[in-house]
């Protein structure tokens, strides 16, 4: 078991828990559209008032697992349950799970209370509480005085608001977002996913989010699915995933981050022992003799042997850099530190990106906070710098 | 059933009708009720129907080829057709120009104005010209009333009606897809040549004209393919030495009375058709290709 | 930029008055006093009066309207099914045969389309007259409708029937209050652009009708051959006078709907 990072978002976790029950569950899901595989014999469990995410680019069967789970694509083997039943077979329009669809798929010639009162008129529930229960929604997303409007005389974080009550007002258990704030501009959606988390905890649902925005996953998760063709990558609480990325492809999904390949001649611990993994880069497939040697004192997959073939991840913002070299720093046999040159600097107000150049073949990237109204910057182009970062700042990739 | 009653009564409608056409092309013309012979009895079975199919003549279809009257109507269906369509084009490209680079808030009015003759009557706006053309008709007095011509002009029943006749029905056929391609063109193309040291007259050659091809394309076809099979123009405002194939089908079929004739004309009619028809989806096919 | 302004204007004017120059003529000389329609001898209405009293023609346009109140029901209703089964099922069996059908009778020359419906009621021994025209007509105006109604279906966004039967509502019942409310506007347009088909046609009614089922078409056509009378421009003038005004409070109460919705999403914050 990796061992956690910094404090989770609150006390809870099912998943560790090894006599939690699941409350979805996925069973070697397998779901082929002809030729093409979109979901690979996949397992997936999700516990109750969990937020769940799915992440992944476009066409990496993300969203055909929600579909499943809705009910309006069957799985081509396996088979998915909710609460202990099984749902093969059970049609979408009986099943307790409601869905916020990307386009809000907002019926155009009803009204937003109709909008919102479809799903319960389709249970034969008495009109009062129907009446009730549409003005308790709108209270919700705070759309009172827009109930009798139509869905195209609304701007586009009120029908998003309209398309969450409507989904809501039926108390799925589990609600399904497809990309729900793909329509909307950054300021709106960040404001709109901190709604979301805050909603989630006050109805204690169960909520699983698909998106292909790692930020929006970061936000709202729990827990996070990280896919692609068809697989599941990595399972994992948000702050697992951007530090204890399983592979390069979560490493590289998820934020910014310096991959250098190498060749490991020496291993860590686990347990940041004093061993030293060493690496040699530039490493295989480069005809470069003149080989750069990083010692790296960090955390690793398990699954790495001396003489593999690795990859040392560091996140930019966690690289500091300095002209000087670092306290404590032996220039002869430096570990976690290496030398640059400045090759290209960004100014992005908050931050600055150093483009470090080691070698011919290895650029790496740091970010620095710009804590003052600097005027003039201490580094500038083409100045030998050194880069260090601490133990805890990387870590050692099999694949 | 979705799919079921639409099909089936498209089958009964419209298919076997027009295997019906093909089979009585291969009748012989008598003078019974119907004028036509044999009929095609499946009851009588399989032999009997093969007895049938060897009794077909291509007798018809000789004749067609024989009587000047009918390659003549086809030619000339064509050539009016082609002529019309050419004239259209040169009203409709200006109108659909100047509809396109009018301010937008003008545009909805100036489309429904194109639209709306589209809604009334094709008969009535034939019927409308037949009182302007005539020998006493209103162009005439205005003509001689200002002197341009001393004596009227004999316009109505020649050729040269039909072509009006043709132009007016057909023109919103025309102006529509030109409009619609005219109008998605982006006006920065115009200002990025102007920028380059292009002159506006240059600019419409070589910018806007090619932009405006498929336009064109589709909005001639739309004129050209209905302008061919055509009847009431050529039988309202044309003469009788306007030899038009659709009014020639008409006068074999319900003057002379020989359907199986008519049939046949029917028949090559729709095979000359399936020409123009052909390249103009081909077109469209590669338009909306272009278009994705 | 001024010159070719004028140039613009120019254009607009003289294809808009070719446009509509004869039809105002007609309409004019409808409320002619003189036998001659065109020699202005004074204003009257008499030509609209004696009009009613030609049974003849009431009895055409009562046949006229009958034929395409029926015909263009009864192809909006297949028209629709047609296109949603060309729009939601991309295989089955004879799918290129079918709208090939679609496609077909919108190029088809009338004359071939009237002969060859003739023909068919000739064969089987079907009566010509009202029925025969008002089969005709559905079976050329469906097609019409199908695909007025497929390119509505074209943007239809499906995700509609996904929520609403997410939220519980079965398929049959998704297809009546979400589907078609949806697509109304396209089926409506459908249903007048038949009615309009039915009401104007001359050709195919020709070939398929029978005694007493004369349409207003052919009367007019009939009267039209024997020369150009007040009378005729009277009844044209009141045709168009309706289709005219049809269209324009349609798309009059369709720009209001769209202005309305426009100023409340304007005003919405």
């Amino acid at each position: 078991m990796a061992k956690t990072l910094g404090p989770v978002r609150r006390e809870f976790a099912p998943w560790n828990d090894p006599d939690a029950v699941p409350y979805i569950s996925f069973q070697n899901v397998t779901k082929r559209f002809g030729d093409f595989t979109a979901v690979n014999d996949l397992s997936l469990d999700i516990y109750e008032r969990e937020f769940f995410a799915l992440l992944g680019p476009s066409g990496c069967g993300k969203t055909t697992m929600m579909r499943m789970l809705a009910g309006f694509d069957a799985p081509s083997n396996g088979n998915v349950s909710l609460d202990g039943t099984d749902l093969t077979g059970i049609p979408p329009y009986k099943r307790p799970v409601n869905m916020m669809f990307q386009s809000y798929a907002l019926f155009p010639h009803m009204s937003v209370e109709k909008n919102i009162a479809f799903g319960l008129k389709q249970e034969r529930i008495a009109n009062a509480e129907v009446k009730a229960r549409v003005e308790e929604m709108l209270s919700l997303v705070k759309l009172e005085e827009f109930a009798k409007r139509k869905p195209h005389q609304l701007s586009g974080g009120q029908r998003q608001r309209v398309a969450l009550a409507r989904s809501l007002a039926k108390r799925p258990k589990v609600l399904l977002l497809d990309e729900p704030m793909g329509a909307l501009d950054k300021k709106l959606r960040e404001e709109t996913q901190f709604e979301l988390m805050d909603l989630q905890e006050r109805l204690g649902m169960t909520f699983m989010i698909v998106t292909h925005d790692q930020e929006e996953a970061m936000t709202v998760a729990d827990r996070i699915a990280v896919m692609d063709e068809g697989r599941i990558i990595q399972i994992a609480t948000p702050t697992e995933i951007y530090e204890q990325p399983s592979s390069r492809y979560v490493a590289d999904f998820i934020g910014d981050i310096n991959l250098i390949e190498g060749r490991l001649t020496v291993l860590p611990e686990a347990e940041f022992a004093d061993n030293l993994a060493i690496m040699q880069c530039p490493g295989i497939g480069s005809n470069s003799d003149v080989g750069l040697e990083i010692q790296v004192q960090c955390e690793t997959t398990s699954d790495l042997a001396v003489g593999d073939r690795g990859w040392f991840a560091m996140r930019p913002e966690k690289i500091r850099l300095s002209h000087e070299v670092p306290e404590g720093l032996d220039p002869a046999n430096p570990v976690n530190a290496v030398k640059g040159t400045i090759y290209d600097i960004a100014y992005l107000g908050d931050v600055s990106v150093f483009h470090v150049k080691i070698n011919d073949d290895v650029i790496i990237r740091a970010t620095q906070t710009n804590t003052t109204r600097l005027v003039e910057r201490p580094l500038s182009w083409e100045d030998r710098v050194w880069l260090y970062w601490g133990a805890d700042a990387g870590i050692l990739l099999a694949s | 059933m979705l799919i079921g009653v639409p099909y089936l009564w498209l089958v009964i409608l419209f298919l076997i009708p027009f295997l019906i056409v093909l089979k009585v092309s291969f009748s012989e013309p008598t003078v019974s009720i119907p004028p036509y012979s044999p009929r095609l009895d499946i009851s009588d079975g399989m032999s009997a129907l093969w007895q049938q199919i060897r009794q077909f003549s291509i007798e018809n279809y000789v004749f067609l080829i024989e009587e000047p009257l009918f390659y003549r109507s086809y030619l000339s269906s064509f050539t009016i057709a082609a002529i019309a369509t050419f004239i259209t084009l040169l009203i409709g490209y200006p109108l659909a120009y100047a509809m396109a680079r009018a301010p937008r808030s003008w545009r909805a009015i100036l489309l429904m104005l194109v639209i709306l003759p589209f809604w009334t009557s094709f008969l009535i706006r034939v019927y409308a010209w037949i009182g302007i053309l005539k020998k006493e008709g209103l162009l005439n007095q205005v003509l001689l009333a200002i002197g341009v011509i001393s004596e009227p002009l004999t316009i109505l029943n020649t050729n040269a009606a039909v072509y009006i006749g043709i132009v007016y029905s057909y023109l919103p056929f025309l102006v529509l897809p030109l409009y619609a391609s005219l109008e998605r063109m982006d006006d920065s193309l115009l200002e990025a040549a102007a920028d380059l040291g292009c002159t506006p007259m240059k600019a419409f050659w070589t910018i806007t004209l090619p932009i405006s091809i498929p336009g064109i394309v589709a909005g001639c076809f739309l004129v050209f393919i209905p302008a061919v099979g055509e009847f009431v123009i050529p039988d309202l405002l044309g003469g009788s030495e306007t030899l038009m194939i659709g009014r020639t089908l008409w006068v074999e079929f319900f003057n002379n009375r020989d359907w199986p004739v008519a049939s046949a004309v029917a028949v090559v009619l729709l095979l000359v058709l399936v020409v123009p028809i052909a390249l103009f989806q081909n077109a469209q096919a590669r338009a909306e290709e272009k278009a994705s | 930029m001024k010159r070719t302004s004028w140039f613009n204007i120019t254009s607009l004017v003289l294809g808009f008055s070719f446009l509509y120059l004869p039809i105002l003529l007609l309409v004019i000389f409808s409320f002619n006093e003189s036998r001659l329609v065109t020699v202005w001898g004074g204003f009257s209405t008499k030509w609209y009066s004696e009009m009613w009293q030609n049974q003849g023609l009431i009895d055409a346009a009562w046949v006229t309207l009958r034929v395409g109140l029926l015909s263009a029901t009864i192809a909006t209703v297949l028209g629709t099914m047609a296109a949603l089964a060309l729009s939601r099922h991309k295989r089955f069996a004879g799918r290129t045969l079918f709208s090939g059908m679609i496609y077909a009778p919108l190029v088809m020359p009338e004359v071939i389309t009237g002969l060859s419906l003739l023909l068919l009621f000739v064969a089987i021994d079907f009566a010509r007259g009202f029925w025969a025209v008002t089969l005709a007509h559905i079976t050329f105006s469906m097609c019409f409708v199908a695909v007025v109604v497929q390119s509505r279906l074209v943007t239809f966004d499906r995700s509609l029937e996904e929520a609403a039967s997410d939220l519980g509502c079965p398929p049959a019942k998704t297809f009546f209050v979400i589907t078609l409310p949806v697509i109304a506007p396209a089926i409506i347009a459908g249903w007048m652009l038949a009615f309009t088909l039915s009401l104007d046609d001359l050709v195919i009614a020709s070939f398929t009708s029978g005694p007493g089922a004369t349409t207003l078409p052919m009367k007019i056509y009939s009267q039209v051959r024997l020369g150009v009378t007040p009378e005729i421009n009277a009844v044209c003038t009141i045709l168009l006078g309706l289709v005219t005004s049809g269209v324009l409070i349609a798309s009059y109460l369709m720009r209001k709907e769209q202005q309305r919705s426009q100023f409340k999403s304007a005003a919405a914050p």
